[in-house]
């Protein structure tokens, strides 16, 4: 990302990091998940769930930042975005 | 290519959706179509019970029927499924009997504007205090896509196939002219707004409604060749426009028009509950007291403490209960300043 200017605190700010899980049972293949997510993470799988609804996958586990639209956003409780919290330690030692 | 997947036993199904506590996860998924926005606006509820503090026990749903009324059977809280456009009359029926409840009706524009449409014009010049979700989706959805009174003018459904003529009902404008204490309108779009209103709307004191504008696939979008609620929803964020504040005279829809959305009212008007308490304190005095709350209270003493009162005593804890109740409202109102 770039920046006018770098803010004073840039080295202590962390991007969060999500893990998104997936609930495909409940999936009606809407793509609002796939289509507002801010960054791209998320894309309609080809393969089908149960009901005969294609579902999304993440294909971009690492693009995403908690942001928990796609949660919020899906109409089907089947979507929702967990903060990674693994990978942050990993990377702050 | 046509292999289906379900949930991995031991991977994904221990993990629960954060919102389950507050679901009927068993009668999931529901039975709203692919890419209906009422989904979205339940989500954006409950997020918004959580966030509101409110305890679980002290809140009771009423739905009517239709699509959105299927809504009181997904909640794990008290519900209740009422008939065609009486979901208003048994809130204030439950609100009167137990004051300490948030009422709250979740129901859809056709139940609410013409079937229930008196019980809604009334409930907001009472200023009863419930708050009312209105999912406006522009027809009829469950029983085949009929003109209801939102249908803006040249929509085609089942029965205005050469499209509708009618003028529609602006909900807010109505709403403000009866005296709702707080009236917002969001589409399922605007999912962060639409969970702030509505956790304001639950905190609100009177009358607060919130009108959430959704997607119907199957019968609005299709009927009018709009494509589904997919392409809806981008219509959403292509055509709304957010305006706090807006003169409600304005913020009417037409077919594939723009869309105001924002908080349009939001004052205080004293409830059908303060002027009632206050007119018969005036004018009974002494004998005046809450029946309801009455029972309630002995009850609650009964279970709390052996039995030592008599039936003065259960007055007194009447009138006592009365205190509290004003006490309660004192802490909604300091919540709700927390919150602001």
């Amino acid at each position: 990302m770039r920046y006018w200017r770098v803010p004073l605190d840039a080295d202590q700010i962390k991007i969060p990091q999500g893990e998104i899980h997936l609930l495909v049972d409940r999936c009606k293949g809407c793509e609002f998940c796939v289509e507002f997510c801010p960054r791209g993470v998320l894309v309609m799988s080809s393969e089908y769930n149960p009901k005969g609804y294609h579902y999304p996958e993440v294909a971009h586990p690492e693009l995403c930042v908690d942001c928990d639209l796609c949660e919020v956003i899906c109409p089907d409780f089947a979507i929702f975005c967990l903060p990674k919290t693994e990978e942050v330690n990993d990377g702050a030692s | 290519m046509t292999q289906t997947k379900t949930t991995q036993p031991g991977s994904e199904q221990e993990l629960k959706h954060p919102q389950d506590h507050l679901l009927r996860s068993d009668r999931l998924p529901h039975i709203w179509c692919a890419t209906c926005g009422i989904g979205t606006v339940l989500k954006c509820f409950i997020e918004a019970i959580d966030r509101s503090k409110i305890p679980y026990d002290d809140i009771a749903i009423v739905s009517g029927i239709g699509c959105t009324g299927r809504v009181a059977g997904y909640v794990k809280l008290d519900s209740y499924h009422t008939t065609h456009g009486r979901a208003i009359p048994f809130a204030t029926g439950l609100k009167l009997a137990n004051r300490r409840l948030k009422v709250v009706v979740f129901s859809g524009d056709g139940d609410l504007s013409a079937i229930g449409g008196n019980h809604l014009i009334h409930a907001a010049r009472r200023n009863m205090d419930i708050t009312v979700v209105c999912v406006n989706n522009f027809i009829y959805g469950m029983t085949g896509g009929q003109a209801a009174p939102t249908t803006p003018g040249t929509a085609v459904t089942s029965t205005t196939p050469w499209g509708a003529f009618e003028p529609a009902f602006n909900l807010p404008q109505l709403l403000e002219a009866c005296g709702a204490s707080y009236v917002a309108r969001w589409t399922s779009l605007h999912v962060r707004r639409l969970t702030k209103s509505f956790t304001e709307a639950l905190l609100k004191k009177g009358f607060s409604f919130v009108e959430a504008i959704a997607p119907c696939s199957t019968l609005y979008a299709r009927r009018n060749r709009l494509g589904s609620g997919y392409d809806l929803m981008k219509f959403y964020h292509d055509h709304s426009e957010i305006r706090h504040g807006a003169d409600v005279n304005e913020v009417d829809i037409g077919f594939q028009d723009k869309i105001t959305v924002g908080k349009f009212i939001d004052r205080d008007r004293p409830t059908w509950l303060e002027l009632n308490d206050q007119q018969h304190e005036a004018t009974l005095g002494e004998k005046y007291y809450r029946h309801a709350e009455t029972i309630a209270a002995a009850a609650e003493a009964d279970a709390a403490a052996p039995p030592t009162g008599t039936a003065e005593k259960t007055q007194d804890g009447g009138k006592d209960s009365g205190k509290d109740g004003g006490k309660n409202g004192g802490k909604d109102d300091s919540k709700e300043g927390s919150h602001a």
